[in-house]
This record gives structure tokens, C-alpha cells and sequence, in this order.
């Protein structure tokens, strides 16, 4: 009876009310819409979502239909967000607003058609590369695993390059593994390159 | 009347095109060729899938002048205008770090003997000449051997 009591009372004092319902309100509020966002994320997180625009699907993602990250011996695939999108929460975030310029470069037709597309690789590319240099390649290390490479099963050209400069750590994956999904741009002046 | 032997003619016609069809004579007298001793009307069964080997060491080569052949995989390299995967370590600029062997300044020449530069563009397509091989057993029987300056031990 006494709970009772001070519940109303509580709850006819306007300021202490006050303070509860929004409280109260701001939780399941905050649950639905935390939900809500994270549902659309891991919507946007697929490889229909990135092949639902022409520019990526007429493009990169045929490329990437004849490597071995989309048909190999294990029958494991890595999709588009595996190598794009970063896994852990706040670098995904940061990824996807910058990702929103995307949606600006449908609008306004920056590589609606194959030559365009063609002409614009180039710094598509660049600014992929620095991305995963800038990281360490963390996203393909999320399924790659230095420290699990058994060097007995690797080629003889793969021990040398792996058992030195990525053991050292004076190189990542992306510096010697370029074009591993889709086709290059003309590579005169990058590194490692003729 | 008229109609009907019309009609008569042309089906037996069709009938006697459909017996000569089916009775195509295949007789390969004997002779096995690559395909085997498969008659031509006789669809063979394909051959076992083959499977590049890994790497290995390089292989000895049969001739002075020879292309040698690729002792290793080369799944998913690309030679086009944008990119040259195989000079990516055998171009002189990379080779003393990934171990590839060098490609020989003849690949710098010119149809005319005129040295240039860089690759000459008859020698950028390195496919046209080099390739790597499969497990797979000789189709015919070779008994061919490099001259013995060749020869390794
Ligand atoms: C709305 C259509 C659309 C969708 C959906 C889309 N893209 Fe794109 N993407 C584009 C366009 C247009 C560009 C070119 C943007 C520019 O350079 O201004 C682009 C550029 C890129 C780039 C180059 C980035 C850079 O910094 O230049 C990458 C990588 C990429 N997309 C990956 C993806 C992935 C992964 C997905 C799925 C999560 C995806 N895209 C979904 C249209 C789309
Ligand atoms: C979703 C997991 C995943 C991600 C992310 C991923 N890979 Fe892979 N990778 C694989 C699988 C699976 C294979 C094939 C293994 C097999 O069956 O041989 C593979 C194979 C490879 C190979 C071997 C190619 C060959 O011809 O033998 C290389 C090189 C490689 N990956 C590099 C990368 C690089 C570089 C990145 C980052 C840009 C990356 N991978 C990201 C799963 C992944
Ligand atoms: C210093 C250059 C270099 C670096 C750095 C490097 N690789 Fe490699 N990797 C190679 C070479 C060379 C090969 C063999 C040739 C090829 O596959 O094209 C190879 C082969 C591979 C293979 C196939 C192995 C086999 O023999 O079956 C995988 C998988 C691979 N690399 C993944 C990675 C990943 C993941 C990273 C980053 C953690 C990485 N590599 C970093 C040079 C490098
Ligand atoms: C195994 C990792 C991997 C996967 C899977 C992958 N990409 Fe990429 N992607 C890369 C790398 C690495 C680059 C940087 C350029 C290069 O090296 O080819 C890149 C570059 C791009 C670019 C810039 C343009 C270009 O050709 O360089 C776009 C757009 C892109 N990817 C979209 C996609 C889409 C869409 C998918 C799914 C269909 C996808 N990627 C799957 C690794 C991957
Ligand atoms: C990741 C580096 C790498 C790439 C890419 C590469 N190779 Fe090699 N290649 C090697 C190494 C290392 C050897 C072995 C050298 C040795 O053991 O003496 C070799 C050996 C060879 C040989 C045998 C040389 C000899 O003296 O017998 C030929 C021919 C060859 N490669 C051609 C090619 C072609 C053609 C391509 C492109 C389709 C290519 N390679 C791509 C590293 C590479
Ligand atoms: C027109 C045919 C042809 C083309 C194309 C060609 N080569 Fe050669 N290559 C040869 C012949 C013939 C030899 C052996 C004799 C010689 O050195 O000229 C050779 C030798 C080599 C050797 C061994 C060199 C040595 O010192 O023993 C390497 C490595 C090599 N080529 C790599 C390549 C690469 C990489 C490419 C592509 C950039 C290429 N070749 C394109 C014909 C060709």
C-alpha cells in the first residue's frame, strides 16, 4: 500500500514525473532505435546490398566472380563488406558515413558506364589502398591469420616473401597482394610495379 | 489422289534421310590417335581434370634458345595494358628481392636486334611463350634428349 502510495505521488509532483517518462521513454526509445540501426546496418552489410547498384554490379563484382574469393577448393567466400567494411563497431560506422559519397556518385552518374568506370579506378583504387595500408590490412586479417600460416603447406615463393618482409612487419598484405578481386588500373608509378 | 501420293513420296523420303542419319558408318581401320581408339560416332568420356603443380624448381631446358617453362602457378596473374604480374618479380628491378630469375636482355630487343630500354613489346605478352605444365603423362611417346651441354645433374 505504501509503494502505492509513493508511486502517485511521484507521479502527480510534475518535475520528479517529469524526469521518469522521459527517462523511461528515452530507454525503449533508445532500444527501438539502436535496434533499428543496427538492423539496417547489417542490411547494408551484404553482397546483394553493394550489387544492387549497377556501378557495382556491372563492374567490380563480375571481376571479382572469377577469383578465388568468391569460388575456391574450401567453398568459403569472401563478399564485398568481408574485404570493405571494417567488422569492429566504430571503424564500421566511420566507414559507412564516409561510404554515404556514395550514394552522392550514383545521383550524379560518376561511373555509371564501363568507361567511366574505367577512367575512375585509378583513384577508387588509390584511396582503397591507403585505406588497407593505413590499417595494417586488418580486413583481411580478420580471416587471415599471420600467426596460423603454416609455411609447410605454402608455395616456395610465398615462405620467402612471408617468413621476411610481412614477418617484420616492414610490409602488409595489400603491398604485394594488389588486384586479388578485380581488375587494376594502369599501374605505371605504383610501387612494386613495372 | 494427287495429294496423297505427294504426301506418300515425301514421307518416305524423310524416312529413308532419317535410316541414312542413323546409319552413318564410323570405322577408324584400327587407328588410335589422341583421342584414343574411340570411334567418330562415339562420344569418349573427358580425361581426368589436371592440376598445375605448385611451385617447383625450374626445369631444365631441351635446347639453347628454349622458352623455359613456368615452374610455378600462375592462377590470377593478369598481362594487359594496365599491369604485368610476372615482371612484378622477374622485371630487373624486382628480381634480386623476390628470387625470380631476371628475364634476359633479349627480351629487350627489337625484331630489327635494336636494344631499347625496357621490355620490347614482342616479348611483354609472356604467355605466347612461356608456360607452366601440368601433371598430366606425355599423350605420345618422346624419347627426344637435350643435347648434353643441357644435361643437369
Ligand atoms: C548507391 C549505389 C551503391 C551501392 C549500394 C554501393 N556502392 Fe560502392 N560505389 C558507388 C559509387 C557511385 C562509387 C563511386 C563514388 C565516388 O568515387 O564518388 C562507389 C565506390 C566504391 C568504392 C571505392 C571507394 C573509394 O574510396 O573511392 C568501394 C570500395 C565500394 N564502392 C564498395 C562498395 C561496397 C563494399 C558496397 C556494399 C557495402 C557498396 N560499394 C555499395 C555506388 C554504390
Ligand atoms: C572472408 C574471409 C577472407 C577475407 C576477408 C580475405 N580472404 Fe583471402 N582468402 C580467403 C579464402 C577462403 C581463400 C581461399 C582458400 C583456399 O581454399 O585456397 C583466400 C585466398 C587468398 C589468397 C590465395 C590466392 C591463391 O591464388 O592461392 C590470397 C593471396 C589472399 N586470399 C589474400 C587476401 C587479401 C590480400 C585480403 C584483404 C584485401 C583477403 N585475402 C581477404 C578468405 C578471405
Ligand atoms: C612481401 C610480399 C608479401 C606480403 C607482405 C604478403 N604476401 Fe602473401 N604472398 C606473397 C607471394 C610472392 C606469394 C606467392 C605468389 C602468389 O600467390 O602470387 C603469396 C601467397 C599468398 C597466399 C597463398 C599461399 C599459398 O602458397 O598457397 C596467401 C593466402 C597469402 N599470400 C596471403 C597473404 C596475407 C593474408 C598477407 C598479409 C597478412 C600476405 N599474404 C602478405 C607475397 C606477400
Ligand atoms: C578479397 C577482398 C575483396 C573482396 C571480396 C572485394 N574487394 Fe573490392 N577491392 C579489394 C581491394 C584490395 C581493392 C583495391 C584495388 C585492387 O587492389 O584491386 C578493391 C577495390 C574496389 C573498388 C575500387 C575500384 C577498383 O577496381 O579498384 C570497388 C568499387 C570495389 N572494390 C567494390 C567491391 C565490391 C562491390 C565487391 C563485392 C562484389 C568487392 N569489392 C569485393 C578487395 C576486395
Ligand atoms: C611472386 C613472384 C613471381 C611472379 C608474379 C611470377 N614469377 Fe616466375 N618465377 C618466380 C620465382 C621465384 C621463380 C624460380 C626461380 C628459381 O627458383 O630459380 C620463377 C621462375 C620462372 C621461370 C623459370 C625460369 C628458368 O630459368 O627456368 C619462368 C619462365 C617464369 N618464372 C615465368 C613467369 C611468368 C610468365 C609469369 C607471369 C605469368 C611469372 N613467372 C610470374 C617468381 C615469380
Ligand atoms: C616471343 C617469346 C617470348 C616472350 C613473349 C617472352 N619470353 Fe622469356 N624467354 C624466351 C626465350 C626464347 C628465352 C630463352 C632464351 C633467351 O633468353 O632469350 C626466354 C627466357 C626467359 C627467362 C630466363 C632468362 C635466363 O636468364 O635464363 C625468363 C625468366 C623469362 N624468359 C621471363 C619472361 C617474362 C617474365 C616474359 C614477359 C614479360 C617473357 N619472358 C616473355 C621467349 C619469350
Amino acid at each position: 500500500m505504501n509503494i502505492l502510495k509513493k508511486i502517485w505521488q511521484t507521479l502527480s509532483t510534475p518535475s520528479k514525473a517529469g524526469v521518469g517518462i522521459v527517462l523511461a521513454l528515452g530507454f525503449t526509445g533508445g532500444v527501438v532505435f539502436w535496434g533499428g540501426f543496427n538492423t539496417a546496418l547489417s542490411l547494408t552489410n551484404t553482397e546483394e546490398f553493394c550489387t544492387g547498384c549497377h556501378e557495382m554490379a556491372d563492374n567490380v563484382y563480375q571481376e571479382y566472380r572469377e577469383t578465388i574469393h568468391y569460388s575456391n577448393r574450401s567453398g568459403v567466400r569472401a563478399t564485398c563488406p568481408d574485404c570493405h567494411v571494417p567488422k569492429d563497431w566504430t571503424h564500421k560506422i566511420i566507414r559507412k558515413i564516409a561510404a554515404s559519397k556514395e550514394v552522392w556518385g550514383m545521383l550524379t552518374g560518376i561511373i555509371d558506364t564501363r568507361e567511366k568506370f574505367q577512367d575512375h579506378r585509378k583513384s577508387m583504387a588509390m584511396r582503397e589502398w591507403k585505406r588497407m595500408k593505413g590499417n595494417d590490412s586488418r580486413e583481411c586479417r580478420n580471416c587471415h591469420n599471420f600467426e596460423y600460416m603454416d609455411f609447410s603447406e605454402q608455395g616456395s615463393r610465398s615462405v620467402k616473401m612471408h617468413s621476411s618482409a610481412l614477418a617484420s612487419g616492414e610490409k602488409t598484405c595489400i603491398d604485394c597482394h594488389k588486384g586479388i578481386a578485380h581488375e587494376l588500373p594502369d599501374m605505371k608509378g605504383v610501387e612494386g610495379w613495372h | 489422289m494427287k495429294k496423297i501420293m505427294t504426301a506418300l513420296i515425301l514421307m518416305g523420303m524423310a524416312a529413308s534421310a532419317v535410316a541414312q542419319i542413323t546409319e552413318v558408318p564410323s570405322n577408324n581401320g584400327g587407328v588410335e590417335s589422341l583421342r584414343g581408339s574411340a570411334e567418330l560416332n562415339i562420344t569418349r568420356g573427358a580425361d581426368k581434370h589436371k592440376r598445375v603443380i605448385k611451385d617447383r624448381e625450374p626445369l631444365q631446358r631441351n635446347y639453347v634458345h628454349q622458352p623455359p617453362i613456368i615452374p610455378h602457378q600462375v592462377r590470377g596473374y593478369k598481362v594487359n595494358l594496365n599491369a604485368n604480374k610476372c615482371l612484378s618479380c622477374h622485371g630487373w628491378k624486382y628480381a634480386r628481392e623476390t628470387g625470380a630469375t631476371k628475364v634476359s636482355p633479349t627480351h629487350f630487343e627489337t625484331r630489327d636486334g635494336m636494344t631499347l630500354s625496357d621490355v620490347s613489346p614482342r616479348r611483354y605478352f609472356c604467355m605466347q611463350c612461356h608456360v607452366p605444365q601440368v601433371d598430366g603423362k606425355p599423350l605420345v611417346g618422346n624419347d627426344f634428349k637435350a643435347v648434353d651441354s643441357l644435361t643437369q645433374n
